[in-house]
Parts: C-alpha cells; sequence; structure tokens
C-alpha cells in the first residue's frame, strides 16, 4: 500500500521524534521536579510530596485557586451557552441585519493581543465604575472564550446534514423541537470540546485577568506570574503539576463524553 | 426549500445574546479605547479626561468629541522608546517565525508520511501541549534554562561547556520560549496542506526522473505554500503582541510592544497614551490579518 516515495524515511523519523521530545520534555520534567525534596530547585533531594503540603498550607495561593476554579467554572458555562447560540444563529440563521459585524466580532478576540482585551475591558469598567473583582474577571473571560466555543460549534454544526432537521420538521416537529431533539444530541461533542477549551483558557490567562481584576482578588495564573518573576521556587513546580492533572482530567473525561455521544462513531476533534 | 425559511427564524434569535453581549463587552469597550487614546492625560483617579459625562446627555457628548487631540499618537511617532518596541516587535515575530518554519516544516511532513491509523494519533499528541498551561510551560523552561538548572547541568556533565552559561534574560531564551509555545500553530496548517497532498504527484516526479530532494523542492514544497503562509501568520500576528513571553524570558533590555503598553498602563499610569499605542498596535495587524482572512476564504472556496 505504502509507495516507494510515501515511506517513513529516517530523517522523517528523527524529526517527529525530536519534535516529540521538544514538546514534551519540558512538562515531563517540571512534574518530575515537583516531588523533589529538596529546597533548591535544581539539586535532586529524593522523592517527596512536601510542596504539596507547602500548597495546601498556603493562604493565599489557595484562595486564589480557588477564585481560578470559579472563575473559571462559570466564564466557561456562559461562554459555552452564549457561543452555542452564536453558532447556531450563524450557521442556521443564514442572513440577518448585521451578521457580519457580528461574526467580525466574534472573530476578533482570537486574533487580537491580550494586552488590548484586556486594557478595552478595563476601561470600560472603569466607566461604569464597576468593583473589579470576581465578576469582572468573568466577565471578561466570557467574552474572550466565547468566541473559541462559536468556532468549535460553528465547524460541528456546518458539517451537519441539514435534511436531518428538514424530515424532523416534516414529520411535525416546530423549529425549535428539531433543533432540541436532533441537532442538539448531534452538536454535543462540540458543544462538550468547547466547554473545556473555555474552561481551560480562562484557567490559564495572566494578561486579561490582570487587568480586570482589582486588588486582593487574584487568580492562580496572577499569583504564579509574580512568583516566577520574583524567582523559581519548588513550590510552583508542585501547584503547576496539579494545574496539569486536573486539565488532564478534563481533557479525558470530554473526550469520553464526545465518544459516548457521538452517534456516528466519528469522535470529534478536540480543537 | 421552504423548511429551510421556517427554520431561519428561531436561529436568528438565537443570535440576540451572544450579539449583545459582544456589542456591550468587545465593540463599547473599544470605543473607548479609542477615544482615551484621543483625549489628554491628567494626573488623576482615573488617570485620563473622562470620556463622556453621559449625565449631560448628546450636547457633551458632541462636546467631547471636539476636544479630542492626536497629541497622543503624535508621541508614540516621536517618542524612541515606542518606534523602538515597535520595531523589536517586528523583527521578534520575524525571526520567530522563521524559526518555527524551519522546525514546524519537517515534524508536520514527517506527521504526514505516518500511517494512516498513526496520524490522528500524532496530531493528538501536538494539540495536547497546546491544552496545557500556557504560563506552566513558560514556566517549565525557567527551570530548565536556570544559571543552575538541567541545560547547564547536562552541559557541564557533558563537558560542552566549561562554566555554566547564561540562558535565562536572554534573547536565546525568548526564542526557545516563543518557538516552544507557538509550535503546534505552526504544525496543524502544514500538517493539514502536506497530508492532502496527492502521492502519485511524488511518484510521477520520481519516474521523470527528480531526486527526492527535487522532488521535494519542486512538487511539495510549492504545493504546500497555502499552509506554510497559513501557519506562518497564524504565528507571526499573536507573536506581535506577546507579552508573557519576553517579560519572564528575555533581558531587562529593549521591550516588546506589549510590554511598553502595559508598563505604560500600570507603572507610569499614562493611559491616553497606553491607548494610544495599543490602537496603533492594532493597525499594524490589520494587513497581516486581512492576508490570513483572504488565504482562508481562498482554502474553503478549493475545498467546497
Amino acid at each position: 500500500m505504502a509507495s516507494k516515495v510515501n515511506r517513513l524515511s529516517r530523517f522523517n523519523i528523527t524529526a517527529l521524534a525530536l519534535g516529540m521530545a521538544f514538546l514534551y520534555l519540558p512538562i515531563v520534567i517540571l512534574v518530575i521536579y515537583s516531588f523533589n525534596a529538596s529546597r533548591l530547585v535544581t539539586v535532586w533531594g529524593g522523592w517527596s510530596l512536601r510542596w504539596y503540603y507547602e500548597f495546601f498550607n498556603d493562604r493565599a495561593m489557595l484562595d486564589a485557586a480557588w477564585m481560578s476554579l470559579r472563575v473559571a467554572a462559570l466564564s466557561a458555562t456562559v461562554a459555552t451557552l452564549l457561543g452555542t447560540l452564536a453558532a447556531v444563529g450563524l450557521v442556521r440563521g443564514e442572513r440577518f441585519r448585521g451578521r457580519a459585524l457580528f461574526s467580525g466580532m466574534l472573530y476578533a478576540p482570537l486574533v487580537m493581543p491580550e494586552v488590548i482585551s484586556g486594557l478595552s475591558l478595563l476601561l470600560l469598567f472603569v466607566a461604569l465604575n464597576a468593583e473589579r473583582g470576581f465578576w469582572t474577571v468573568t466577565i471578561a473571560h466570557t467574552t474572550l472564550t466565547m468566541c473559541f466555543v462559536t468556532v468549535v460549534v460553528q465547524s460541528r454544526l456546518a458539517s451537519l446534514d441539514r435534511s436531518l432537521e428538514e424530515a424532523a420538521m416534516d414529520l411535525g416537529c416546530d423549529p425549535v423541537q428539531a433543533f432540541l431533539r436532533v441537532t442538539l444530541p448531534l452538536i454535543v461533542p462540540a458543544i462538550v470540546a468547547g466547554w473545556m477549551l473555555a474552561f481551560t483558557l480562562s484557567l490559564d490567562d495572566v494578561v486579561i485577568a490582570s487587568f480586570t481584576t482589582g486588588p486582593g482578588s487574584a487568580t492562580l495564573p496572577i499569583r504564579i506570574y509574580s512568583e516566577v518573576r520574583l524567582g523559581v521556587k519548588p513550590e510552583i513546580n508542585a501547584i503547576c503539576t496539579m494545574v496539569i492533572a486536573l486539565i488532564a482530567v478534563v481533557i479525558v473525561i470530554a473526550s469520553l463524553a464526545s465518544k459516548l455521544s457521538s452517534s456516528e462513531g466519528k469522535s470529534a476533534a478536540p480543537l | 426549500m421552504s423548511a429551510r425559511r421556517i427554520f431561519a427564524q428561531p436561529a436568528r434569535y438565537a443570535a440576540i445574546a451572544p450579539y449583545l453581549w459582544m456589542v456591550l463587552f468587545f465593540l463599547v469597550p473599544f470605543g473607548f479605547v479609542l477615544k482615551i487614546g484621543l483625549s489628554q492625560t491628567a494626573i488623576a483617579q482615573p488617570p485620563y479626561v473622562p470620556v463622556f459625562d453621559f449625565t449631560e446627555g448628546w450636547t457633551a457628548i458632541k462636546e467631547a468629541f471636539g476636544q479630542l487631540s492626536f497629541d497622543n499618537f503624535r508621541l508614540l511617532t516621536s517618542d524612541s522608546l515606542y518606534i523602538s518596541s515597535y520595531l523589536r516587535s517586528l523583527v521578534v515575530a520575524v525571526t520567530s517565525t522563521l524559526i518555527l518554519l524551519l522546525i514546524g516544516y519537517p515534524i508536520a511532513y514527517g506527521m504526514a508520511r505516518l500511517p494512516q491509523r498513526w496520524q490522528p494519533i500524532a496530531m493528538m499528541l501536538v494539540i495536547v501541549p497546546f491544552w496545557t498551561s500556557f504560563l506552566i510551560r513558560i514556566y517549565a523552561w525557567v527551570n530548565i534554562l536556570q544559571h543552575d538548572g538541567l541545560l547547564n547541568q547536562v552541559l557541564l556533565a557533558l563537558h560542552l561547556v566549561s562554566a555554566p552559561v547564561v540562558w535565562l534574560s536572554t534573547d536565546t531564551a525568548m526564542y526557545i520560549g516563543i518557538v516552544y509555545s507557538y509550535l503546534p500553530f505552526m504544525i496543524l496548517p502544514l500538517y493539514a496542506t502536506l497530508s492532502k497532498l496527492d502521492a502519485s504527484l511524488l511518484e510521477a516526479a520520481a519516474d521523470l526522473g527528480a531526486s527526492p530532494l527535487q522532488a521535494f523542492w519542486l512538487v511539495t514544497f510549492p504545493l504546500s505554500l497555502p499552509g506554510v503562509c497559513a501557519g506562518a501568520l497564524l504565528c507571526f500576528i499573536p507573536i506581535i503582541g506577546e507579552f508573557v513571553i519576553p517579560d519572564l524570558l528575555a533581558g531587562s533590555g529593549s521591550m516588546m510592544i506589549g510590554q511598553t503598553l502595559w508598563l505604560e498602563f500600570f507603572t507610569n499610569k499614562d493611559w491616553p497614551v497606553a491607548a494610544a499605542a495599543a490602537v496603533a498596535l492594532l493597525v499594524l495587524l490589520v494587513p497581516p490579518l486581512l492576508l490570513y482572512d483572504r488565504l482562508q476564504r481562498r482554502t474553503l472556496a478549493e475545498g467546497a
């Protein structure tokens, strides 16, 4: 089957192996060093959970982690709701007034530097005299991540066979019923993928959160960021490992969910 | 079909809530950036002359527009700090994009040559680091690159260097961080075009006497150009405004525009100039964005 020109050469294999090593080694090293007993980050002092204990006794870090989780869960949920609605409007709504502006607004934050998004939202909150903290960060993250949700759901919706809905309507469903009973179950994998993308993006963001939060309510990335600027601390390794583990769990659950719900047996792409 | 038309109606209403949200939290704030970029600096809290006094209604808004000034924009073009920041952003983005192409192309090429059933797995492996926290991945490099970090330990153990090399807070570290973070963005579009390439074209080239290298350069590479352009733009555009990576990994010398903007905003509290700088940055990004948009449209049209 594999033709002569299509064969893997030694060069290809080397490139792939080096590429994967480059992508994964730093993360693996970080995880291993989070179990290092030594206070010096670079000297191996045997296996230990010391820095994990340290984290669970660090009030400020725990508060920041809790704030981050709440912001990520709430903003991802609202973003998924709004993003799905936006995708339905764009794909199924066909032409409506201001459609180009709408899709432009949904597209722009994907490529706009975060510094600009953060700055503009801060100026809005200042002008509205809104107290900055949990709610302003949640709103900011919702705005950014709903654009990603829209892209993910939109591509799934666009590839869906529209005659399924038409058949449902011929059988007596009204459009809303047809959507809820036929279309929605079919796009669930994309909705789940969108939610988890929104969740991880929110959990990751430093720049926009820095602009939109107020004093005393830092998210975990903001705290990690300010610690890293002061130098490497072993506790950060432990926190980072826990974040990686959390994201891994989210990915596994979401991919299981999308496998279970995808009726064609063709699982949704993770992006 | 009439069913389609009926369905279109409720679907349109679905867009109302997200539309309003985006207008309120994306469009309106951007109006504020523009307005503040055009207003006078004030040493006060908030540190700019108020945007609009909503209580005074329409006349106040008209008056506010009458007071607009382009001083901040003039400052941008006359202050060497800004000019050098924009230039540095451009240089860093171009250099990183070229390095990314050089590293990403062989990986994407290797992926496209994998047996069919391995390709989705390879793609997953490229995407997973993208899901892993961006900040954590940069931090992982701080760990490795610091003075007594793993890289120096390995180099010393192998006797490749006699004394620890300074990696952290250098441009090398920044480029490593940028290339590391953006590699998936480069690989995926490249892989998308390379995997669709018709193998029989290469066989034909071989039959006609082309060496593998000639076949690559004369057939594969030209056909992969849309992927090359898409990947390059997808990396170039966000790198221009990068803030976290240069801040954590590069030295304290010259700054990229994202950092300058941040400093102006948080440290110097010169909001009008920061807002003007943000507007200028966006203007800088318009040409590559339009290019990317056009490329995407053409690829979609060809695919359909």
